[in-house]
């Protein structure tokens, strides 16, 4: 019977190829705004592709089918965590590189526009670790609540509400910047 | 949901859109994924069946199997091997070149291999 399992080292190589080139983009992203600057984002993509290489064939007999996108993202998701316990660093606010906002705007809006979007980086840099990461997903990555929630390790419902609080203290957080009073150090963080 | 919070979700999509890598990290990844592949196989068609007859030549395949397993250790083995090849050019003396390989080791063991 096929089971979709790769029958060789062969297929079991192209599969990996095809994996890694639909999500370097996710993973270097997720990399980068775990991370805020691209030297350590490298070395944090190179190292999950390394670590999802040693361990692909059981993550594909495992998956049942399911995407691995989740699988991928909980090795950097780990390995990030790693990477702050061993060089007890903090992550770096995500605007290494301002030009990097590059959305279209209005002539206009342009210099409104990018202050408001810096000040969104910001705010997201100051929040709890869960709600930081929860909100990379779904909006850099663009991943659905049940792909969130298998990477975190936790419910559908439990990521739905995370999301939902991630979002309602980020929108606290920059309101309260733009009205001179700083980032609320006690927000709400459960 | 509201427009507002309609408004702020675009902002954030916006703030947080997606990072091309540099393309100097998918050549290299590339390049570390094939060595990974083709180094073990390698190491074992380089060696015939009839030299296992002598044990002194068992730890090369031993050890070539391993590298087919770990890729860690593989990447390991490439980083040691471009460093030793330039040493090697650099120095006449052989102990003093097996013990910086041997630091070499350890040391790219250490930021590589998890927990090593």
């Amino acid at each position: 019977m096929d089971n979709g399992l790769p029958k060789n080292k062969a297929e079991l190589d192209a599969r990996f190829t095809e994996l890694y080139r639909a999500h370097l983009r996710d993973v270097y992203s997720y990399s980068y705004y775990r991370v805020g600057n691209h030297h350590d984002a490298e070395d944090l993509t190179e190292q999950t592709f390394l670590q999802a290489y040693r361990h692909f064939e059981r993550a594909l007999r495992e998956s049942d089918g399911r995407p691995l996108r989740p699988w991928l993202i909980r090795i950097a998701h780990n390995l990030a965590a790693n990477f702050y316990r061993d060089r007890s660093r903090k992550p770096e606010t995500a605007i290494e590189d301002a030009s990097m906002i590059s959305a279209p705007h209005t002539t206009e809006s342009l210099v409104e526009g990018r202050e408001e979007l810096a000040s969104i980086l910001a705010g997201v840099a100051e929040l709890p670790d869960d709600r930081r990461e929860a909100l990379i997903m779904r909006f850099a990555l663009g991943m659905d609540n049940r792909e969130i929630a298998r990477a975190l390790g936790r419910t559908d419902g439990a990521t739905k509400v995370l999301l939902h609080r991630a979002i309602r203290q980020l929108e606290e957080i920059v309101t309260e910047t733009s009205a001179g009073d700083g980032p609320s150090a006690d927000g709400d963080s459960k | 949901m509201s427009a507002d919070a309609t408004d702020f979700e675009a902002l954030l999509r916006e703030a947080l859109a997606p990072i091309d890598p540099p393309a100097d990290l998918a050549r290299r990844l590339e390049v570390t994924l094939v060595n990974l592949t083709e180094l073990a196989q390698e190491e074992l068609e380089s060696w015939e069946l009839s030299a296992m007859r002598d044990p002194r030549n068992w730890v090369r395949p031993a050890a070539a199997a391993l590298l087919g397993a770990s890729a860690g250790t593989a990447l390991v083995l490439v980083r040691v091997r471009a460093r030793h090849r330039a040493r090697k050019q650099q120095t006449g003396n052989l102990l003093e070149l097996a013990e910086r390989t041997m630091h070499d080791i350890a040391d790219e063991a250490r930021r590589v291999l998890p927990g090593a």
